[in-house]
């Protein structure tokens, strides 16, 4: 019987298939261990060996990995509320009660889902806060400073984008205060100093350009729902994408 | 990196300093994972995402309040116009924030904590961050109906009555010392040139090597920025002590 298992399995380690996915041979060899370790998306991900000191909790907090985490949780949570809402002002809301009330782990889903949210800003600031505190941001991390303040805004705007599309009365009036303060955009708001000097109407400025109309409505709703569900966290998987390249280029900030 | 000859794959690196990701980092990512998770799933339990009745425009609630991290922005409202609290300001802390390492010339402090080093830089955030936590803190807790300071031990449902009697700094220096309006609205303008002028010219007097280190560009984007996030304390003061509105009135806008 062992006998056959070692067949199947030499076997299966020769075809090209197994080759194919993993790109080192099955024996022990210093070559094959060194090649596991160099071939191993992981590796790319992570440094084969890291700073002792920069493991420590104590240093980090943790703070910006579970700002990652956040984002991750968020990403998949909000997926699976995206089979369930539909951005419809006539809907939205029944669709939300639906969520919370009839469909299987809903309200776990939308609860965990609002709990990252408000957790990722809180998370995101005190890794702000410790990378201030450790100097973090000194030659040569001046840029991936710069990268996380975007990142930070980022997060703020995300939250806030979804804060409109349960299309309740927290959602509408809070967005409704928010949006009122474009038009007070100094140059590009009506309201804003020197906007009517600029020729900015209540149907041309960037508040206008942010709600699709000069109420909160059908176009604002699918506006928030493109920007929060779509276009922002794109953008932020692009600044992440550098924020973490730049802390492998650049070396944790550790203590030497 | 390259592949050596040997047991083991090695880099370049001296062998004390590192360790192997695999398995004290991963081990480290694997435990927190696991606490963050089972903590939102365990809060989620009991802190319920909030939904209340459906948009209708005939009813707003009273007060409205933003999510607890704009809130800093809504409460300086009270003391500032819209295109200050809600535009200029949340510009000016993100690209004040954005310009932090370029405008901190002290090389020392890198990679560990230190106060002795890096006094000022540490107080100036500090400030910073106990200012914006200052007003959230207010925002959650103390505003209620119209947004009036609300004690813990106040009634929410019984409303204030509303503030009267603010006046500008150019109408009290009008009244106060018996000049015109004109006059008293350039005096105004005067103080607040007088507030920026003072604070970037005296300490370039007093802290001579602070002055040296940064030159001139970097000091007085630093100053510029440090002397707008003090004005904020030093308006809500002047609104909660002399009942003053605006510092500053021009036909185009009011501070």
């Amino acid at each position: 019987m062992s006998n056959l298992l070692q067949r199947v399995s030499d076997w299966v380690t020769s075809t090209q298939v197994y080759k194919a996915i993993f790109r080192h041979g099955y024996e022990d060899t210093p070559r094959n261990r060194s090649l596991t370790t160099f071939s191993n998306v992981l590796y790319h991900l992570h440094p084969v060996k890291t700073r002792k000191e920069s493991i420590r909790f104590r240093y980090t907090w943790c703070m910006g990995g579970a700002t990652l985490l956040l984002f991750v949780v968020l990403t998949v949570t909000g997926l699976l509320l995206m089979f369930y809402y539909v951005p419809d002002t006539r809907r939205a809301y029944q669709d939300i009660k639906d969520i919370m009330n009839v469909v299987s782990f809903g309200s776990t889903f939308r609860n965990v889902h609002r709990l990252a949210a408000h957790g990722m800003v809180l998370t995101v600031w005190l890794h702000m806060t410790r990378v201030f505190l450790t100097g973090a941001y000194k030659p040569p991390r001046e840029f991936n400073w710069v990268v996380g303040v975007i990142l930070l805004t980022l997060t703020l705007v995300l939250s806030w984008t979804g804060y409109l599309l349960p299309w309740d009365q927290l959602a509408f009036w809070a967005v409704t205060v928010g949006t009122k303060m474009a038009g007070d955009t100094p140059l590009f708001g009506v309201e804003g100093p020197f906007g009517r000097q600029l020729g900015m109407r209540q149907d041309n400025d960037i508040k206008f350009m942010l709600l699709g109309g000069t109420e909160v409505g059908q176009n604002t709703l699918i506006r928030f729902y493109v920007l929060h569900c779509v276009v922002l966290p794109l953008v932020a998987v692009v600044f992440l994408v550098i924020h973490y390249w730049r802390v492998r280029k650049d070396g944790f900030s550790g203590p030497l | 990196m390259e592949l050596v000859k040997g047991t083991a794959p090695a880099t370049e690196k001296e062998p004390e300093d590192t360790i192997f990701s695999w398995p004290h980092l991963f081990y480290v990512e694997l435990i927190a994972v696991l606490v963050v998770t089972a903590a939102l799933l365990f809060l989620s339990l009991y802190v319920g995402a909030p939904l209340e009745e459906e948009v209708g425009r005939d009813t707003t609630p009273n007060p409205m309040k933003a999510p607890w991290y704009f809130l800093g922005l809504q409460e300086l409202l009270v003391f500032f116009d819209p295109w200050i609290a809600g535009v200029t300001l949340p510009a000016l802390i993100i690209i004040g924030l954005m310009l932090i390492p370029f405008l901190d010339t002290n090389p020392k402090g890198s990679g560990s904590y230190t106060f002795s080093e890096r006094k000022l830089a540490v107080s100036v955030y500090a400030f910073g961050l106990g200012l914006w936590t200052a007003l959230i803190v207010i925002g959650v807790w103390f505003r209620g109906l119209d947004w009036s300071w609300y004690w813990p031990w106040n009634d929410l449902h019984v409303h204030k009555p509303p503030i009267v009697g603010l006046k500008d700094l150019s109408v009290i220096f009008a009244t106060k010392l018996g000049i015109s309006e004109f006059l008293g609205n350039t005096l105004s303008y005067l103080l607040v040139l007088v507030y920026f002028a003072v604070g970037l010219i005296i300490p370039v007097f007093i802290f001579k090597r602070f002055y040296n280190r940064l030159g001139i560009i970097r000091y007085v984007t630093t100053m510029v920025l440090f002397l707008i996030m003090a004005g904020i304390p030093v308006k809500i003061a002047l609104r909660l002590i002399f009942s003053i509105k605006y510092v500053m009135v021009t036909p185009w806008f009011k501070i």
